[in-house]
């Protein structure tokens, strides 16, 4: 882990304890997410990678039986507890979920929803920006001549890059990316994967995968969980050759998960 | 690898089926041959009494001729007036269930009482205007034939708006939420526009429900054989006019009392099939 205490960590999870009802789903976990960098985490079903990810937004906030117990900060600045904003929390930090969720409306105002909420811009310059969105979600080209038709009437791959799009297009520092081709088929997988190499200039990138393949090829730093805990994070490359623990080892070898 | 087939079971089961479909097609024939005779002799009386007369002339006295005009007017505004009172309250009661109060357990008591409300008789609602409205203000009026209508508009549309928004997966929700979007956003821009179909549905059941409701009309509006727009006293309106002219002995009173039954069938099979549409446009 010596080369990674250089990098700045954007957001920070400290001896997180995570409960659904009376089942705790995360065990003291505490990790770094670098700035500008991508972390992948892996892990078989149920150890908790996704239940990490609805604490860093707060979205499990949306049910009332979740809590979370620990320190989680965002440029140092505590999100877990007191005054945070959860509406200025998740402008701050976007989610690009497994299934595609567009909203119910034209492809053009699935990208301005998000830019409306916090901004008021001239028609001229909401163009741009969702412009600018689509573009970065290498969907413009396919799109910009039906901005005015369903976003349900895309395939299922365009209406993911249609998610990334509008997430991209509020501006966030973060963006958590739930499995997000585990529902694509091969191309619009690797679409999605050389997205993330351009995004990640930009922004910092969490992403929870099944896939070991896609994590080994996106990410800088990559966590394993098993059973809500984190057993192993470190290097990308150094994880995936030479892992310090037997579960992980076992894990990306294939030999249980 | 073949198994050796019992003869015995596979025959008898085929027997089984046999007799099981015979039923049921038996019992769904019974109903649909009593449906064709209601629908028939409907029709048959109905458009024989049907006639332009119907939708100008007002009730008439026994021997007379006349029309429907008064009664079908009263019945338009009373149902408009209850949809327009009862749908907005309806939306938001069936909003506060599926979306803000979802896991409180004020939802479920509303909910119980909803659908305790739903199931009512509907002369117990009659009743109940009656009470609080007629015996207060002195006199039966189009006003507390309207309260009574709401109160039956309501219950339906809470029901559907909820079974609508409930419909609509929580990835949706979680997904606006995940922008920055504030509740009532959500909600507004996301959830109701992804039910939208279905809650329209709802509100056209709910027309479809109180246009033929006689019980609650005859305890609150009484009837007029007049034309009158006056809302703060009795008026005409279809269903109360054909339970009148169908008990009395008058053979050209039956006939308009055929008539107005025929439009109430066609309006509310004109909303079933409109509210099918918009269903298949939901699904698709």
């Amino acid at each position: 882990m010596d080369a990674v205490v250089t990098e700045k960590a954007k957001l920070s999870v400290k001896n997180l304890n995570f409960y659904y009802g009376s089942f705790q789903g995360l065990k003291n976990v505490s990790v770094p997410l670098y700035d500008r960098k991508v972390t992948a985490f892996i892990g078989p079903s149920g150890c908790g990678k996704s239940t990490l990810l609805r604490v860093l937004n707060r979205i499990y906030m949306l049910y009332p039986n979740q809590r979370a117990e620990g320190e989680v900060t965002l440029d140092g600045e505590d999100i877990l507890h007191g005054k945070q904003d959860l509406n200025l929390l998740r402008a701050r930090v976007g989610m690009v979920f497994q299934k595609p969720t567009p909203f119910p409306m034209t492809i053009y105002d699935n990208i301005a929803f998000g830019i409306k909420l916090y901004e008021r811009l001239p028609r001229s310059e909401l163009d741009g920006r969702v412009e600018d969105a689509l573009q970065r979600a290498a969907l413009w080209t396919e799109v910009k001549d039906k901005l005015k038709e369903s976003g349900l009437s895309l395939s299922g791959g365009q209406q993911q890059r249609l998610c990334i799009a509008r997430t991209v297009a509020t501006r966030p520092e973060v963006i958590l990316f739930d499995e997000p081709c585990s529902a694509l088929d091969p191309i619009s997988t690797a679409k999605i994967e050389e997205l993330i190499d351009e995004l990640v200039k930009d922004y910092t990138i969490v992403i929870v995968t099944h896939n070991m393949q896609q994590a080994s090829r996106t990410s800088d730093y990559t966590a394993f969980m098993y059973l809500g805990e984190l057993i192993e994070f470190g290097d990308t490359e150094k994880i995936f050759t030479t892992p310090t623990n037997k579960k992980t080892e076992q894990y990306i070898t294939g030999r249980f998960g | 690898m073949t198994i050796a087939i019992n003869k015995r079971i596979y025959h008898g089961r085929k027997r089984a089926n046999g007799v099981f479909l015979t039923l049921s097609t038996l019992a769904a024939g019974f109903g649909l041959i009593w449906l064709a005779l209601i629908l028939y002799s409907l029709f048959y009386n109905g458009f024989s009494g049907l006639s332009l007369k119907v939708f100008t002339e007002m009730t008439p006295p026994p021997g007379q001729d006349g029309g429907l005009a008064n009664a079908i007017f009263g019945s338009v505004v009373m149902s408009l007036l209850a949809v327009f009172a009862g749908t907005p309250i309806g939306i938001m009661a069936g909003t506060y269930l599926a979306e803000y109060g979802r896991y409180s357990w004020l939802s479920d008591t509303v909910r119980f009482i909803n659908d305790i409300l739903l199931s009512a008789p509907s002369i117990l609602i009659g009743l109940f205007i009656y009470v609080i409205v007629v015996a207060t203000t002195h006199t039966f009026s189009g006003w507390a034939g309207a309260a009574a209508l709401t109160v039956i508009v309501i219950p339906v549309v809470v029901r559907t708006t909820e079974n609508m928004l409930l419909l609509v997966p929580n990835g949706l929700r979680e997904a606006a939420a995940a922008m920055g979007a504030p509740r009532s956003m959500i909600i507004r821009a996301v959830t109701w526009r992804a039910a939208r179909a279905g809650m329209v549905t709802g509100v056209l059941l709910a027309i479809a429900r109180i246009s033929g409701e006689t019980a609650p009309l005859l305890l609150t509006v009484l009837s007029n054989q007049f034309w009158s727009t006056h809302l703060g006293g009795p008026i005409a309106s279809l269903p109360v006019m054909i339970f009148n002219f169908a008990m009395s002995p008058y053979e050209d009173w039956h006939k308009l009392a055929w008539a107005g039954a025929l439009l109430i069938t066609l309006a509310v099979l004109t909303l079933s099939i409109i509210a099918r549409i918009l269903e298949s446009s939901r699904k698709n």
